[in-house]
């Protein structure tokens, strides 16, 4: 695979959206999900996204993550067009630079903890060795150290999505995508859900762009960004809570 | 990274035994029928080719008619016993000839009854085709010539009418026939076509002719050749005398058959050999069953791990390992079905080939291109379920519920 193409540029800002635009359907159906979104995320910022549903954030963080691609606009990812990769070498792209949490965990089910954490490096070739080792490290992150050989089904909500959060850095990525990474747990849970995101933001210097709901898990983030109707709304900085 | 994906397919295929297991049955049946019916049958062909072998080489057989089994034409003219002599006298290399009719009969004694073959002969049929008198006597020269009422019977045939009764001197009916028994043969058990060559009941030739056919005529004469002899050459002076004795004049066909053991072991080879590439092309086709099996369990497969392969395919898997991962699987299991099948098979043969008094003759050609087939079906029918997991969206994916 051309790794020409994904020779990514350290002097070009981490994330550049240009009048990006997404369309579904077409016709009278169209349906415009983005009309138009310019924006742009520097290593080591935690950005919180906000807005109501079918405001496009969603359609946003697809396109961000590499899995989907701009209709029109350019998205510009550490100065590589994303919009011109074939799909495979977004997905290397994924597979060297990002890392995802989901709104509903997404673990495989009846595989253990430190096997679901150890899948993404299974396709980085990182040999078993290596693989156990960074596992139970992520583990311990964490805070999952002795619960490697739990499945899922064995897990509570909260440490299903520490797991998740350990699968997603275990690989070292440059931004770290969730999408609700809270959303189905009860407020104690969530907050420290948000702790370890804002430790991995502060120690470890990873991206955080993290999609939600609760002004409250908001505030943890540096810079809320709101949109509305396939377009941005408001873009400030916050005064971080602690 | 193959290696661990056949881990990972074998992880896959343990969580869900009973599924995988049914999944493969259609394979397992599959490889097991074609294994065991061509080594059944490799072992008949064997059997064939070794009992011809053990009855001499240096056997002919003479029939009326262009060729052998059935569609002899009608007006083909039959042998008489004058025929049988001229060969013996005219043909030096020839040691013994044996005029044989033979007709299905019900054989009576008492209030037992039993269908036989009855044969009429001389005294030469037992040199010719390697038998012996057990207890009794063989025909005595005028008996032979005055078509007495004697005869002598096989093993089975003793069973069947006298059980534990003394057969020597008991009158057995057959027709309007009745006849006494003086004589008993030696058991030999089955010939190559699994026809008891102990269920039979021998007669003179010309008490044959007189009290059952009605006719003078002779249905195939057995020739031995002498010890040393070139079968082609008596084979061939027969043919010339016979066709002398028919009068066919140079441009007519032969009219009549003069076989050796090798062309009736090849014939009776192929007989065998066909019926085993039919019975083995019918099992190839519950191969292909199977094969449609997997297809469909690896296409629900796909469908339930929807979300996994959203997962895998977000987090960083190139198409082109999901597709491996997932026809990886598809071949473990036909493989995993294959190799069950085989051992099945080698069971099954084993056991079989002893109730059907068959040699096991193992193939281990057929064990290979069984397995190799059974992969193969992996591949074929696993291809389109793991392309349609590959070409999978992930953001559908993931959303799938």
């Amino acid at each position: 695979m051309s790794m020409m193409a994904l020779n990514p540029t350290d002097n070009q800002p981490l994330i550049q959206l240009q009048g990006v635009t997404k369309v579904y359907g077409t016709g009278q159906a169209a349906m415009h999900a983005l009309r138009g979104i310019d924006l742009r995320i520097d290593e080591g910022e935690f950005v919180a996204v906000m807005g109501p549903s079918g405001s496009g954030k969603s359609t946003c963080m697809n396109i961000l993550g590499c899995l989907d691609t701009p209709a029109g606009g350019a998205y510009k990812f550490k100065g590589i067009e994303v919009g011109e990769l074939s799909r495979s070498q977004r997905t290397r792209l994924r597979r060297f630079y990002l890392g995802f949490v989901f709104q509903g965990y997404n673990l495989l089910s009846r595989t253990s903890a430190l096997e679901n954490v150890e899948l993404p490096l299974i396709y980085r070739g990182v040999p078993a060795g290596e693989r156990r080792a960074r596992g139970l490290q992520a583990l311990e992150t964490v805070g999952l150290k002795g619960w490697e050989s739990h499945t899922p089904g064995e897990l509570s909500g909260g440490q299903q999505q520490r797991v998740a959060i350990a699968r997603a850095v275990v690989t070292d990525p440059t931004v770290l995508f969730a999408d609700e990474p809270t959303g189905n747990l009860d407020t104690a849970r969530s907050r420290e859900i948000m702790d370890l995101l804002t430790g991995l933001n502060r120690e470890q210097g990873i991206t955080v762009v993290m999609v939600t709901h609760e002004p409250d898990m908001a505030a943890y983030a540096e810079r809320t960004v709101h949109f509305l109707d396939g377009l941005v709304a408001s873009d400030k900085q916050n005064g971080r809570a602690t | 990274m193959l290696w661990n994906t056949v881990l990972l397919a074998l992880r896959e295929i343990k969580r869900n035994v009973m599924r995988s297991f049914l999944t493969i049955l259609g394979i397992v049946i599959g490889v097991g029928a074609v294994i065991t019916l061509v080594t059944i049958g490799g072992g008949a062909t064997a059997q064939v080719k070794e009992q011809i072998a053990s009855m001499g080489s240096n056997l002919l057989m003479v029939t009326p008619g262009k060729r052998l089994g059935p569609g002899q034409s009608s007006n083909t003219p039959l042998f008489k016993v004058s025929d049988g002599e001229a060969i013996l006298r005219d043909v030096s290399s020839v040691a013994a000839v044996a005029p044989v009719s033979s007709k299905s009969l019900q054989a009576v004694f008492g209030n037992a009854n039993w269908s036989t073959s009855v044969t009429g002969t001389d005294n030469e049929y037992l040199r010719v085709t390697n038998r012996s008198i057990g207890s009794g006597r063989q025909f005595s020269d005028s008996e032979l010539r005055a078509g007495a009422a004697v005869c002598i019977v096989g093993e089975t045939v003793r069973k069947k009418l006298f059980g534990g009764q003394e057969p020597l001197g008991g009158n057995i009916r057959l027709e309007k026939l009745s006849c006494q028994v003086i004589g008993i043969l030696t058991a030999k058990g089955q010939n190559t076509m699994g026809m008891d060559q102990d269920d039979i009941v021998v007669i003179p030739l010309r008490t044959f002719q007189r009290r059952i056919s009605g006719n003078q005529d002779v249905s195939l004469f057995q020739v031995s050749v002498q010890q040393g002899a070139s079968t082609d050459k008596a084979q061939q002076d027969i043919r010339l005398l016979m066709r002398e004795r028919r009068h066919l004049s140079p441009s007519d066909d032969d009219n009549f058959n003069v076989m050796d053991m090798k062309e009736i072991a090849s014939m009776l080879t192929g007989i065998t050999q066909l019926l085993t590439a039919l019975l083995g092309a019918v099992a190839a086709v519950s191969l292909l069953v199977g094969g449609i099996g997997i297809m469909n369990i690896m296409l629900v497969s796909v469908t339930e791990r929807t979300h996994e392969i959203g997962v895998r395919l977000a987090i960083g898997a190139l198409e082109r390992e999901v597709l491996m991962q997932f026809l990886v699987e598809a071949v473990v299991l036909s493989s995993l079905g294959g190799l069950i099948g085989i051992v099945l098979a080698l069971a099954g043969s084993v056991w079989l080939a002893s109730v059907l008094r068959v040699p096991f003759v193992f193939n281990a050609g057929i064990v290979i291109i069984a397995f190799l087939f059974s992969a193969a079906v992996g591949v074929i029918f696993g291809y389109f379920p793991a392309l349609k997991a590959a070409r999978l969206d992930p953001i559908e994916a993931l959303w799938y519920e």
